[in-house]
């Protein structure tokens, strides 16, 4: 009973920081954001299944290693070397973002309520993944930077991880270390992709990709 | 209609000037310096209620009547809180749509007579005082609603009072009550023009937002909006501490020293967030707002999903 509360507490604060990055107004801010994010994932799978098998611990401390210690401060140099600490500069401004982030919270428990698979899970943990989800894609479709796109992919996938925690009795760990990778490979393109639109153009703004030409 | 509820609404109205001052107290505290006295609000009033007022020739009857508004809305509002943790003087099913009207009521009469007085400062006071309260109200409802889920009841007597009570509820809605008194805690913060969201020692008419609508008042009219705000702190504060404190278990005299207390610490709070942080930018007071009403809406969510 304990550990389903903590498991709860856990997934009310990954939502909490998915808000925390769409109302902030600064990149470091949304990167420690997506960084307390990751950690907490990192925790689910220990507060998900009371008997910690070593699939378990290792699935965490892969998570807790890559998603909230490798790519943050991944982020961070990204940051550094390429001299942005200006505003978020959002297309849709903070107020709307967060609206319509908890719209899409609403939207997804009403969608897991719904779903067949709920029964033997937490419906917040169905609820937390597919708003996590809604809210990446958001991040990804009105932030200007180049670099917060990185993050709102990162939130994507984090979404994504947790509706593979729903059947991580059933599936091999394979599937996810295929997650992790696939986000450190993602983020680290994407990375180099972040410089070359710094170097060429003197700035991270994605809109400004329309002007590549080969 | 019991001798506890009584006790505590005379609590309510004695020890209401008290709380900024506890506030004001923390702050000087946590920056080192050694601050003005914690009763230094019941000074200011006696010294205040002793001058004599001066009306502006443009103002009318609405800049008079405001703070006789200002101090009566917040009185009434007090009779639906059970403030003594068991059932408040006066409660019906929906009386926390009253609650809200009857401050709102206060907030409009003292925008009206900051128009009255036909100065371009305090219109544009008027104007921050009724955007900023137009966002803290869905917040506020919100979080009634949450815990009109939360206990089944209907009146704030038994949202917060002996007969549904948070003490129960903690057990079973423990997130949803916690976002609720975090947005509650944004609530008051905004309500009682505290900072982030405004701060009561700027004298900067550009920025101010609450002080800047009460420039004109003076002498017993200005004692009377400075203990309306008073009032409208320790009613919210009270409205917190039903939230926090499952008192329902507890012994009656008991009760109302956790409600005294509660209310303290909520002041002790404020103090806190005022001196770790700054007033925030005034564009960026919305998203403050904002934010409480989203933590309000996930706590309903969280609710309905059981």
């Amino acid at each position: 009973m304990i550990v389903e509360r903590l498991a709860d507490l856990l997934l009310l604060l990954v939502l909490l920081s998915g808000f925390l990055i769409l109302g902030t107004t600064r990149l470091t801010t949304c990167i420690r954001a997506v960084a307390v994010q990751g950690g907490l994932l990192g925790l689910l799978p220990l507060a998900l299944n009371p008997q910690w098998s070593v699939h378990t611990i290792g699935l965490a401390l892969g998570t807790i290693l890559v998603k909230a210690i490798v790519l943050p401060s991944f982020l961070t140099w990204a940051i550094r070397e390429a001299a942005v600490r200006r505003e978020v500069e959002p297309r849709v401004g903070y107020m709307a973002s967060l609206l319509l982030g908890i719209i899409a919270v609403a939207v997804a428990g009403a969608l897991a309520a719904r779903l067949p698979m709920v029964g033997e899970h937490p419906v917040l943990l169905v609820t937390t993944s597919l708003s996590c989800v809604i809210m990446g894609l958001l991040v990804l479709a009105t932030r200007a930077k180049a670099l917060l796109q990185v993050v709102g992919y990162l939130v994507l996938e984090n979404g994504i991880y947790v509706f593979g925690l729903t059947s991580m009795d059933r599936v091999p760990f394979l599937v996810e270390i295929g997650v992790l990778l696939d986000v450190f490979v993602g983020v680290f393109i994407m990375g180099i992709v972040v410089f070359h639109i710094n170097r060429e153009f003197d700035s991270l703004d994605s809109a400004r990709l329309t002007e590549l030409k080969d | 209609l019991t001798g506890s509820a009584l006790l505590s609404q005379g609590a309510l109205l004695v020890l209401a000037p008290a709380l900024p001052g506890v506030a004001a107290k923390t702050k000087a505290w946590l920056t080192g310096r050694r601050g003005a006295p914690v009763l230094q609000l019941y000074r200011d009033l006696g010294r205040l209620w002793g001058k004599g007022v001066v009306y502006s020739t443009t103002t009318t009857w609405m800049f008079r009547l405001a703070p006789v508004v200002g101090v009566v809305t917040p009185l009434l509002a007090g009779l639906l809180l059970p403030l003594n943790g068991d059932a408040a003087v006066l409660g019906f099913a929906g009386d926390f749509v009253a609650f809200a009207g009857l401050l709102a009521l206060g907030r409009f009469a003292l925008v009206l007579a900051a128009l009255d007085t036909g100065s371009s400062f305090e219109g544009m006071g008027a104007s921050r005082e009724a955007t900023f309260a137009s966002l803290v109200e869905p917040a506020l409802f919100i979080s009634f609603v949450v815990l009109a889920l939360a206990t089944g009841q209907q009146s704030l007597s038994g949202m917060l009072g002996a007969a549904g009570g948070p003490g129960s509820s903690w057990r079973t809605a423990a997130t949803s009550l916690a976002m609720v008194a975090v947005s509650l805690f944004f609530v008051l913060l905004a309500e009682a023009s505290r900072v982030p969201v405004d701060d009561p020692a700027t004298h900067l008419e550009l920025t101010m937002i609450h002080e800047v609508a009460v420039l004109d008042h003076s002498g017993p009219d200005l004692a009377l909006l400075l203990y309306g705000g008073a009032l409208r702190m320790a009613l919210f504060a009270a409205l917190l501490v039903g939230v926090l404190m499952p008192r329902a278990e507890l012994p009656a005299p008991l009760m109302l020293a956790v409600q005294i207390g509660g209310s303290i610490l909520v002041a002790v709070a404020v103090g806190v967030v005022e001196s770790s942080m700054a007033r925030l930018r005034l564009s960026r007071v919305p998203q403050f707002l904002v934010a409480a009403s989203v933590l309000a809406s996930l706590g309903a969510i969280l609710q309905l999903l059981g």
